[in-house]
C-alpha cells in the first residue's frame, strides 16, 4: 500500500508514524463515520490502510484496545471515561477527540407493556414525561418487576433510559429491573416477553417496530436534543506514540462525516452499510432510520425526524468537555463512581477538544472556540462561532450548565449516589481547581 | 474442593474439547452456554467460580453489567491485571479467551485454568487452519484434474504432458497451480464453447 504524500500546499501534516491499523466497530447505524472514512476512501487519501474489526461486545472491543489488538475504537461516550477512571476492573487512560456522532438511540416496548399504559392514561403518548408517568402507575398496579434491557453499564443508554424512569419518580435501581443483554437479541427477548422494553441504538428499534414486535415510545433526540453518544477512543499511551497518526485518522473521519451527513448520501450510506456487512439488517430497516422515517409514539406527526442520526452538522464531531462532564454527573448519580474527584479536570484528561481544532484547521473545517456549553437552553437552532448549532432542549425542561456540575448531581430526587456531595462541592471550588 | 467452571463459547465442536479438557484437569465444568440463555439465571443457578468467555461471544456485556448490580447475586469480574504471575491478559486475548471470577474466587486459581483454555483455543485455531488449508489443496487437486482432461483431450497430450504445462504455466506466471489450472479451463470455456458431458 503505496503512501500517498500529503502534498496540500498549505497543511503542515506530518506523515503518520503507522499506517496499517486496525479499528473496531461494532453492528450499529453509527459505525456509519468509520465505515464511510474506509468504503469512500477517506482513510486511504491520508495515507492509512484501515481494517475495521466488527467487535461482538463493547467489553471486547475495550480489551481489545487495552492489550492493543486494536489501534482504536467505535466505544460508547463514556467507556474511555469508566476506564480513565479505573472503574473498570482496570485502569487505562483512553482518550477521544471525535464525537461518532449525536442522537440515534429510542425506547421501545412491548405491545402488552403499551397497552398497559394506555389503560393509565389514554394521553400517555403526549410527551416523554406523560409517558414516564402513565409507566409508573403501571409499576405501581403491577404484580412483578417489569425488565428493561440497555446495552452496557457505561452507555448513554443506560443513563437515557434511567434520566426518562426516574423523571416520574420511578426508581431504576427498586422499581425495575435494568438488564444489559446485547442488542441483536432485544428484538427477540421483546417478542418472547422475557424483557418489557429496551433502549438501544438502530436498527433494533425499527426492526421491533416492522416485525410488529414492539412500539418505539421515545427517541434519545426527544430526551434530549442532540445528545452525545459514540465516540472515536483510543489510548493515551496510542496516542502520545502516534501523533501525527492520530491526526490523520481524525482528518479521514472529518470527511468522512461531512460526507455520512449529506442528505443526497443517505441513501449511499444505507447500501455500504447493508450490503458491505457492516450491519446484519435489511436495507429498508436501516434506511428508514438514516432517513429518519422511524415510528416514534411520543411525537407530533408533523415533526421531522432528519436530526434522528447526526453525524456532522451542528458540530456533531466536536468532543464537548461538557457532554463529558454530564456523563460524569450520571455515573456519580448512579453510584458508579464513588471517589472524590475534580470533575472539570478529569473531563479535560480525557475529551480532548484541541486535537480535533488542530485536525480541524487542516481541512478549512469550522470548529468552537470553547470546550464546553451550556445545555438545555436552545428550543431553536443557534449560532455559535458561525457554525450552526442544533436545539439542545431537555424533555424535562432542565438545564445543565457544566460550571455547577456538583449542584446538578445534587438536585436530583431519584438517585444511587454513592460519594460524599460536600467532598465532591469542595473540590470543585477549590481556587486554582479550573 | 474443585473449581467450578462455566464455558461460554459460540462455537460447539470447541467449547466440547474444552469441557472435557478441563474435566480431565479435575475442573468441575457445571455449564455450557451459547447464546439465548438467560444468562443471569444460569450463573445464580449453577454458581461457577470461574466463567470461561469466548471474546466473540455477545454475552460479555450482560456478564460485565452483573458486578455493577447491587443486589445479591454473583458478581463476576473479568480478570484484566498483568502480574508476571499470571498468564497473560495479551495472549488470552490474542487466543480469543477472557476469563471472569466470581465473588473472592482466588485469581492466582485462574492461572492453570487459564493455560488449560488457552491451549485449547490455540490447538482448535491450528486445526481449523489446516482444515482450510487441506479443503484448499482439495480444491486445487479438482481443479489440475480437469485442466488436464481438457489439455489431454484438446492435445491429445499424455497426463504427465498436461500435468508438466500447467506446472509451467504455474511458474512462468508466479502464480498457485491451483490458478493456473483454473486459467486452463476458463480458456478452454471461451475457445471451445460449452459442451459439457
Amino acid at each position: 500500500m503505496e503512501t500517498i504524500s500529503n502534498n496540500k500546499g498549505t497543511t503542515t501534516m506530518q506523515e503518520p508514524e503507522k499506517a496499517d491499523l486496525c479499528f473496531g466497530i461494532m453492528a450499529l447505524s453509527d459505525c456509519a463515520v468509520m465505515a464511510v472514512a474506509r468504503e469512500k476512501g477517506f482513510f486511504e487519501q491520508q495515507g492509512l490502510n484501515v481494517r475495521l474489526s466488527k467487535e461482538a461486545s463493547w467489553a471486547s472491543i475495550r480489551d481489545k484496545v487495552v492489550v492493543g489488538e486494536l489501534d482504536g475504537a467505535q466505544m460508547l461516550a463514556a467507556m474511555p471515561i469508566a476506564a480513565s477512571l479505573g472503574i473498570e476492573p482496570f485502569h487505562v487512560p483512553m482518550i477521544t477527540a471525535f464525537s461518532l456522532g449525536l442522537n440515534g438511540n429510542a425506547i421501545t416496548v412491548s405491545d402488552s407493556l403499551l397497552q398497559q399504559m394506555y389503560a393509565m392514561d389514554s394521553d400517555a403518548m403526549v410527551s416523554p414525561i406523560t409517558a414516564a408517568r402513565a409507566l409508573k402507575k403501571v409499576i405501581t398496579s403491577f404484580d412483578r418487576k417489569l425488565v428493561f434491557a440497555h446495552v452496557y453499564p457505561y452507555s448513554s443508554h443506560n443513563y437515557e433510559l434511567r434520566y426518562w424512569l426516574a423523571s416520574a419518580g420511578i426508581d431504576p435501581d427498586e422499581d425495575v429491573q435494568l438488564i444489559v443483554i446485547p442488542p441483536a437479541q432485544m428484538v427477540s427477548h421483546l417478542g418472547e416477553g422475557d424483557i418489557d422494553g429496551y433502549c438501544v441504538g438502530e436498527p433494533w428499534n425499527g426492526q421491533a417496530v416492522q416485525s410488529g414486535i414492539g412500539h418505539t415510545l421515545v427517541t434519545s433526540y426527544d430526551l434530549w436534543n442532540n445528545k452525545p453518544e459514540k465516540v472515536f477512543a483510543v489510548q493515551q499511551d496510542w496516542l502520545d506514540r502516534y501523533p501525527a497518526t492520530h491526526q490523520a485518522v481524525l482528518v479521514a473521519m472529518l470527511q468522512a462525516a461531512r460526507w455520512a451527513d449529506h442528505p443526497d448520501n443517505r441513501e449511499e450510506l444505507a447500501a455500504i452499510l447493508c450490503n458491505r456487512g457492516y450491519i446484519d439488517a435489511p436495507l429498508e430497516v436501516v434506511s428508514t432510520s438514516l432517513h429518519g422515517n422511524l415510528e416514534v409514539l411520543c411525537r407530533h406527526p408533523a415533526q421531522s425526524l432528519s436530526d434522528f442520526n447526526v453525524f456532522f452538522r451542528y458540530a456533531a464531531s466536536f468532543p464537548w468537555v461538557s457532554h463529558a462532564q454530564w456523563f460524569i454527573s450520571q455515573m456519580y448519580r448512579w453510584g458508579q463512581i464513588g471517589e472524590v474527584l475534580n470533575i472539570r479536570q478529569v473531563a479535560k484528561y480525557i475529551y480532548r477538544p484541541d486535537l480535533y481544532r488542530q485536525a480541524a484547521q487542516l481541512v478549512g473545517i469550522p470548529c468552537p472556540l470553547e470546550d464546553e456549553k451550556v445545555e438545555g437552553c436552545h428550543a431553536e437552532k443557534w449560532s455559535l462561532n458561525d457554525i450552526e448549532m442544533g436545539r439542545d432542549l431537555f424533555f424535562d425542561g432542565s438545564v445543565f450548565n457544566p460550571d455547577n456540575v456538583v449542584d446538578y448531581i445534587d438536585h436530583f430526587d431519584v438517585n444511587s449516589l454513592n460519594v460524599d456531595i460536600d467532598a465532591l462541592k469542595t473540590v470543585a471550588n477549590r481556587p486554582g481547581a479550573q | 474442593m474443585n473449581l467450578r467452571v462455566m464455558l461460554i463459547d459460540q462455537n460447539r465442536g470447541r467449547v466440547a474439547i474444552l469441557e472435557q479438557a478441563l474435566i480431565d484437569n479435575g475442573y468441575e465444568v457445571v455449564a455450557r452456554s451459547s447464546v439465548e440463555d438467560n444468562l443471569i439465571q444460569r450463573i445464580s443457578e449453577t454458581k461457577p467460580d470461574v466463567i470461561i468467555v469466548d471474546m466473540e461471544s455477545p454475552d460479555r456485556d450482560t456478564l460485565e453489567s452483573m458486578r455493577c448490580i447491587s443486589r445479591d447475586q454473583p458478581k463476576p469480574i473479568v480478570m484484566f491485571t498483568e502480574r508476571s504471575d499470571q498468564f497473560s491478559i495479551t495472549e488470552a486475548v490474542k487466543a480469543g479467551i477472557s476469563a471472569y471470577v466470581v465473588d473472592g474466587m482466588n485469581p492466582g486459581r485462574l492461572n492453570a485454568i487459564m493455560e488449560v483454555a488457552m491451549a485449547r483455543f490455540r490447538e482448535y485455531q491450528a486445526l481449523r487452519d489446516e482444515l482450510e488449508e487441506t479443503k484448499s489443496q482439495l480444491e486445487d487437486r479438482k481443479l489440475i484434474d480437469k485442466a488436464k482432461g481438457i489439455l489431454m483431450k484438446l492435445k491429445g497430450m499424455s497426463e504427465d504432458d498436461a500435468y508438466r504445462m500447467i506446472q509451467k504455466i504455474s511458474m512462468d506466471r508466479n502464480i498457485k497451480i491451483g490458478e493456473a489450472a483454473r486459467n486452463v479451463i476458463m480458456v478452454a470455456d471461451l475457445l471451445v464453447g460449452d459442451d459439457k458431458p
